[in-house]
């Protein structure tokens, strides 16, 4: 399953959908690294509003994502993380620990335009 | 069910969720639900490479719940005690699996028997 990666300026957006796969999240953490370094990107959102369940797999397939991406000089926000998935993940003691999140995409949009003011 | 690969991962939890909620339980439940059947589903990819998971429904007394198991053949766990505590892996995979997946359910119990196989059984309650 394709996860559709969006440019908007210097950030790519990426909507998780519903049911991925292994397989499609570890195609996706390469797509995602490939996409920051041929555009320059200083910002990646990885909207997971859709995600049903996010198992240890999932977390730290995203986790491995923002610290890529970070060694690229560039920053991850995770957005959309749903009540019922936050409360499965706390029970199944995942933590994304080190990896920023929002609300929403706007949310995560205003998140990172702080941080690029922050640096200029 | 069967369970051979990482798509019948997702198709297993998936599955696990509508028959969750057909028995009447939560969405916030049948997420927890799903997600102990993504790692109970996991585990048998990693370490046994293919297996079963079924559903069922429970009762105890006037309570109604969902009991889902998961065996394979695989190698087994030496050591289960090792295994149900948390930062524990050997695959490199997981490592917050089993210990995670008893606090996502009501009832946990886990049988293995090296070289022949482990068959895990949990039970969630509807509120």
């Amino acid at each position: 399953m394709e996860v559709p990666i969006l440019k908007q300026g210097e950030v790519l957006i990426a909507t998780f959908q519903a049911a991925l796969s292994d397989a499609d999240l570890e195609h996706l953490r390469r797509g995602l690294v490939e996409q920051v370094v041929r555009f320059r990107s200083r910002g990646v959102i990885v909207d997971v509003t859709a995600m049903d369940v996010m198992d240890s797999f999932a977390s730290r397939t995203l986790r491995e994502i923002a610290q890529m991406i970070h060694l690229r000089g560039a920053e991850t926000v995770i957005v959309g993380i749903q009540p019922e998935v936050a409360f499965a993940m706390v029970q199944l003691g995942i933590t994304l620990e080190s990896v920023a999140t929002a609300l929403d995409l706007e949310e995560g949009l205003e998140y990172l335009n702080e941080k690029f003011k922050n640096v200029n | 069910m069967a369970i051979g690969s990482d798509q019948d991962i997702v198709a297993a939890r998936q599955r696990g969720r509508a028959y969750a909620a057909g028995l009447g339980f939560s969405v916030m439940d049948t997420t927890l639900i799903a997600t102990a059947i993504s790692e109970l589903a996991r585990n048998i990819v990693s370490y046994a490479g293919q297996g079963q998971i079924t559903f069922e429904r429970v009762t105890n007394g006037n309570r109604e719940g969902i009991q889902i198991v998961a065996s394979d053949e695989g190698p087994g766990i030496p050591d289960i005690r090792q295994a149900l505590r948390d930062g524990f892996s050997t695959s490199g995979s997981l490592g917050l699996g089993l210990p995670g997946v008893r606090r996502l359910m009501d009832e946990f119990d886990v049988t293995s028997q090296p070289g022949k196989g482990t068959t895990v059984a949990v039970r969630k309650w509807r509120q």
